[in-house]
């Protein structure tokens, strides 16, 4: 008798999903996650589409499946060191990153309230603060704090020890390596938003209001930097005209050659969320073909339907910045008038990619195309996800279901 | 019923520094008698935890911890499943968003240890409810390519198919394709179609047992335990089975509706099926003469994103006339192809296949067809709008137009279920009833009719984004192109992931649990039918089809098919259905705990009933983010607010509490409540309790029902405060003191 044991690398909603499923049919599961908390990146977003409803709203479910079920053993800042082995006994080493909190912690608040040192908020891209000792985000699963030890004034500083009630600060915590054997290992790292600081004709990271989506996720959630306003990073200001730049590096050999099947879609709910604050604003949507496949037909024509809403097939060429009033003006073909089109916005948002995390990480056992996504891998091995092609959270879902049953499969009868 | 039952609570957390904890163990050890109620300053900690589990030992079973919210320290406070915990909220939802050292603050954490010690005393450790024969066999409807797949798949995990198919021969719409657009770099090269050796893999499998020309004449009893009749060459075989995959697949739209394409009129119009089986057979011709073709123009969106034909997308036909369009260029290079689209959606990696297509000399026009026309010598015309050129361009002397039909479920076809059967009163007002048509593909004999409800346009989708394999039938999953339009590799791993929610399904009902989205949950409904007037409430307000009528009329709950959600506990006006630790009772003793002051007080209440899995949650973020709520309100989470029984309204307002208020999740078109329909049921519910307020001359305004989301912990104060300013308008409860 073999191992019935199914590991899981990735805790955003491919490997949560296939994680839940697998140890729903019967399986014990490890599910191994870089950050200090569960859900990745859906974890980030306001609204998905085409319901307009909140993510967190099935994390919730998600994550009371995880509570309520033994057979899931979840690791957060944790890291795959190592596997060995073959389909039905792999070994597998991982690393545990130091949370410097320990698992006393009740998420009291004491600690922040007296924390001297911020760190930049990488839950909200860098657009606010936390202390160096924080929750990650209010919906955190687990809900525990964690000691960002670079900005951490250390054992000079020693507020949080102090006033922890329940002496679960452990600034001298070592990183540790646990080590178990599995059957099969699932794969679902996810990807990253394409680096748009290579789209230099864009402006984006030197002008303050060319945003990407990922960013305009945080501005419109009620827990992002702005309390949920829609405002410009320059000046706080409530926008009036903004542009949305579709395949923003995306279907274009000199960046990301593919499509990434989501960003039309992010656009035109963001697009709603705009109109939803400020139904007078003016939203210009640049794109080469809108890709609203299946259903999501409805959610097009609906969001086209919207007053101030106007959608311009072209292509944008170039944005450029008035220092004074940090206002842009950004220019395009209009391909349907054959004219060309300057108009000055208050901010631009650039409908970035997604880039598999394998391009940057190529995992073990895998092999992975030239732009990193997976084309095959060793007998027991799987993987789910944005890691597999692009694709919306409906589909990672379905995608990770799908990897489950391989999962299984590789632990039945050994 | 718990028979002995200790209240702990937490003073950690500022717990003990914002309440008089003294006078809150009173409640437990003075006014509800309990024998055991400890405090700890950190009672989540091992020392805390080794406290409860001694008095377990000398016979607590049943505990009420006192302290943060239940959202958090799940696993430290479970016993087992002989030991009742219920958890009171002191923490998220009382001193983290009311003022410390108040006498409102008190007197709110009091009211809720009383409601959690008398949940505790009422509720009872749940016992599995197991079914005695249970198959492990997964059907599967369809031999097509997701079937095939589905039954592989289950298969290979170690279950038993039984693959049913209506054709006489395997494999379905695939086995009709020419080539596929390989998945492997470069993207963009065509490939032949794997089908026969998946057909093969099926035909040598010991555990799946196929049945080809065969058909499901009927579907009865539910996971675990449906027995199935198959109808094959006029026999009738029976099979039990423990869950089912839906994979009839879909067809392509009927293209004699497109006359106006001129399908129909012109023998050089033919659609993107027909080409498939022309090229398969060998050379592309002009179905007029024969002759190879030398030019042809693919309309895209042929009747589909319009409104009078298909209003989706059926996100292949793009990337399948691009495909075809290379059929045409390798038989010919030289030939013209023309591609008429509206949007081209390569989504993903078919953007390599879409640019080759491009570097091949295909000639893409954007724009709406205006007409196709017969030209000389069979040849067509077609006008198109020129979108990008901005005028009208016409393609003439083409010899074959292919039209990009696209795909039509299996599910959408047959006469709409009327939900009133003959002789039934017409059916009351109320939330607009499943669309489920009669396509003769399951025929389950359920009270709520014979096949998976639709979402729209014929689909038995899931309307989650979360939980793409949600169907509202349990243990029966739908899987590709009848699910959704989707591509073969989406198809297969879809299939795939049915598999594993149908295997998944056998395995938790083998142990009498729930499936999703209640999978810890082994409580579930029992009916004590002796007042049952046959009111029908039950089976016609259950959203998952769970309940059926015996010869009687009285309702026959499945319990295999629950998912737990309390809908037809809420509905029964006679009280009949009960859970082991849910009922109607139960919850209206803890409303009836709730201690309401003298009117000169003026101390209003407000009883709130919020859905666990949205509005709870919510309520906690008011406290993590430190911000008032209203001292007046008196928290009771419930499953779902489809289970909220109107003779609590009545059990609130007779003792005294000034309001009712329901904080349940989003209802109409992009609905977000998990069990459907609960919050849209409540909400008409309510509806009917308003009339028979107003008669009593109570204000039919002191009960309201709110939408809200998880997200809305910052709208949430402000909502309960507008709540407590129209009661005050209203003037207090007269009942109060009665």
């Amino acid at each position: 008798m073999g191992n019935k044991s199914v590991l899981v690398i990735g805790g955003g909603i491919s490997g949560l999903t296939a994680a839940v499923e697998a140890s729903e049919a019967g399986c014990e599961v490890y599910l191994v996650e870089k950050r200090p908390y569960l859900g990745g990146r859906v974890t980030q977003l306001n609204q998905y589409f085409p319901k307009l409803c909140p993510p967190n709203c099935g994390l919730e479910i998600n994550f009371r499946r995880i509570k309520q079920n033994p057979r899931i053993r979840y690791f957060t800042l944790a890291e795959v060191a190592e596997i060995s082995g073959q389909e039905g006994n792999f070994d597998v080493k991982v690393t545990l990153y130091p949370r410097y909190v320990t698992e006393q912690c009740t998420a009291c608040n004491k600690c922040v309230e007296v924390c001297p040192a911020e760190r930049p908020n990488d839950f909200n891209y860098g657009m606010d603060k936390t202390k160096a000792i924080y929750l990650p985000h209010i919906f955190a699963f687990p809900a525990r704090y964690v000691i960002d030890k670079q900005a951490c004034l250390g054992t000079s500083c020693n507020k949080c020890l102090e006033v922890c009630p329940v002496n679960a600060i452990d600034l001298g915590m070592e990183p540790k390596t646990v080590t178990f054997n599995v059957g099969s290992i699932v794969w679902a790292t996810g990807w990253d938003p394409y680096d748009v600081t290579k789209l230099t004709y864009y402006g984006a990271g030197q002008y303050q209001n060319v945003i990407t989506n990922v960013m305009m996720e945080r501005l419109a959630a009620p827990n992002g930097p702005t309390g949920g306003k829609v405002v410009r990073p320059s000046d706080g200001k409530p926008v009036e005209k903004v542009a949305f730049v579709q395949c923003a590096g995306s279907r274009d050999e000199n960046h990301l050659p593919y499509c990434s099947g989501v960003c039309c879609l992010a656009s035109l709910k963001q697009a709603t969320y705009i109109l939803e604050q400020n139904p007078d604003a003016k939203v210009y949507i640049f794109f080469i073909d809108i890709r609203a496949l299946g259903r999501y037909e409805d959610f097009y024509t609906r969001v086209k339907g919207k007053e101030n809403l106007f959608l311009v097939k072209g292509k944008v060429g170039q944005i450029t910045e008035d220092p004074a009033t940090k206002s842009l003006t950004l220019v395009a073909e209009d391909q349907e008038t054959q004219r060309l089109l300057t108009e000055t916005f208050d901010m631009v948002i650039l409908a970035t990619g997604m880039m598999p995390t394998t391009k940057t990480q190529p995992p073990a056992n895998v092999t992975c195309d030239e732009n990193g996504f997976v084309i095959g891998s060793v007998p027991g091995v799987y993987s789910a996800g944005c890691i597999n092609k692009p694709m919306d959270v409906a589909t990672s879902v379905q995608d990770a279901t799908a990897a489950a049953i391989k999962a299984i499969q590789s632990t039945v009868g050994r | 019923m718990a028979k002995k039952v200790g209240a702990y609570i937490c003073t950690g957390c500022g717990i003990g520094d914002a309440l008089d904890i003294e006078a809150l163990s009173k409640v437990a050890t003075k006014e509800k008698k309990l024998q055991i109620c400890k405090s700890h300053p950190f009672l989540c900690g091992p020392e805390g935890v080794e406290l409860i589990k001694q008095d377990l030992q000398e016979g607590v079973d049943g505990v009420v911890i006192a302290a943060c919210s239940q959202r958090v320290n799940t696993d430290v406070f479970s016993f087992g499943p002989s030991v009742v915990v219920e958890r009171v909220n002191l923490r998220e939802q009382c001193i983290w968003c009311h003022p410390g050292n108040d006498e409102d603050t008190q007197m709110l954490a009091e009211d809720q240890l009383r409601i959690g010690i008398v949940k505790a005393q009422q509720m009872e450790p749940p016992e599995p409810y197991k079914v005695e024969d249970l198959s492990r066999t997964v059907l599967v409807v369809g031999g097509g390519l997701a079937g095939i797949t589905a039954a592989l798949e289950a298969a290979k995990a170690g279950y038993p198919v039984v693959l049913v198919e209506k054709n006489a021969s395997l494999g379905g719409w695939v086995t009709r394709l020419y080539k596929q657009v390989s998945q492997r770099p470069p993207y963009n090269e065509l490939e032949d179609v794997d089908i026969a050796d998946r057909i093969k893999e099926v035909q040598e499998n010991a555990n799946i047992k196929v049945y080809t020309s065969a058909e499901i004449e009927k579907i009865a009893g539910g996971p675990g335990i449906f027995d199935v009749t198959i109808k094959q060459n006029g026999n009738l075989i029976n099979e039990r089975i423990g869950a089912v995959v839906l994979a009839t697949g879909a067809v392509p739209y009927d293209a004699t509706r497109l006359g106006h394409l001129g399908f129909g009129r012109y023998a050089n119009v033919i659609t993107g099926d027909m080409l498939e089986e022309m090229a398969a057979r060998g050379k592309i011709v002009r179905p007029s003469d024969g002759k190879e073709v030398q030019s042809v123009a693919f309309i895209l969106c042929a009747g589909s994103r319009d409104p009078e034909h298909l209003p989706y997308c059926s996100s292949v036909c793009c990337v399948e006339s691009l495909k075809q369009a290379l059929y045409v260029k390798q038989q010919n290079p030289e030939a013209t192809v023309y591609i008429f689209f509206k949007d081209l959606r390569a989504p993903g990696l078919y953007e390599f296949l879409y640019k080759r297509v491009q570097t091949e000399g295909v000639v893409f026009f954007r724009g709406d067809i205006g007409s196709i026309e017969e030209g000389s010598n069979n040849t067509l015309v077609v006008q198109a709008d020129d979108v990008l050129a901005g005028d009208k361009i016409v393609a003439e002397g083409i010899d074959l137009v292919v039209l990009a039909t696209g795909m039509v479920p299996t599910t959408a076809f047959g006469e709409a279920l009327v939900p009133t059967a003959e002789g039934e009163e017409k059916q009351e007002e109320g939330p607009p009833p499943d669309v489920i048509l009669k396509s003769d593909l399951l025929n389950l004999e359920y009270r709520q009719g014979p096949e998976l409800p639709t979402l729209k346009y014929g689909f038995p989708d899931s309307h989650f984004i979360c939980f793409p394999y949600e169907t509202r039938r349990t243990g029966i999953y739908a899987a590709g192109s009848v699910r959704a339009p989707m591509d073969l590799p989406s198809t297969v791993r879809d299939a795939a992931g049915a598999a594993l929610k149908a295997i998944q399904c056998i395995e938790l009902t083998a142990i009498g649990s729930a499936v999703h989205p209640r999978v810890w949950d082994f409580s579930f409904p029992e009916f004590s039918l002796q007042r049952c007037t046959q009111c029908k409430r039950c089976t016609v307000e259950c959203p998952f089809g769970a309940i059926n009528e015996d010869e009687k009329t009285y309702p026959l709950p499945n319990p295999t098919r629950c998912r737990r959600c309390g809908t037809c506990m809420g509905a029964c006006p006679e009280r009949l259905i009960s859970f082991k630790n849910y009922s109607v009772g139960m919850i209206g003793s803890m409303v009836k705990t709730i201690e309401v002051p003298e009117e000169d007080e003026e101390k209003p209440r407000i009883v709130v009933f919020a859905c666990e899995n949205d509005a709870y949650p919510a309520l906690d973020m008011v406290g993590i983010n430190r911000l008032q709520l209203s001292p007046w309100i008196r928290i009771i989470p419930l499953r779902c607010l489809g289970s909220m029984n109107l003779i609590w309204v009545a059990d609130a307002l007779s003792k005294g509490i000034d309001g009712i208020l329901l904080l349940g999740c989003k209802h109409g078109e992009d609905y977000q409540c998990h069990f459907v329909k609960g919050s849209e049921l409540a909400n008409y519910r309510l509806g009917k309790i308003a009339e028979t307020l107003n008669r009593l001359a109570l204000e039919s305004d002191r009960v309201r029902m709110e939408q809200v989301s998880i997200m809305d912990y910052d709208r949430i104060p402000k909502l309960i405060e507008d709540f407590a300013k129209r009661l005050e308008e209203i003037g207090p409860n007269p009942y109060k003191g009665f």
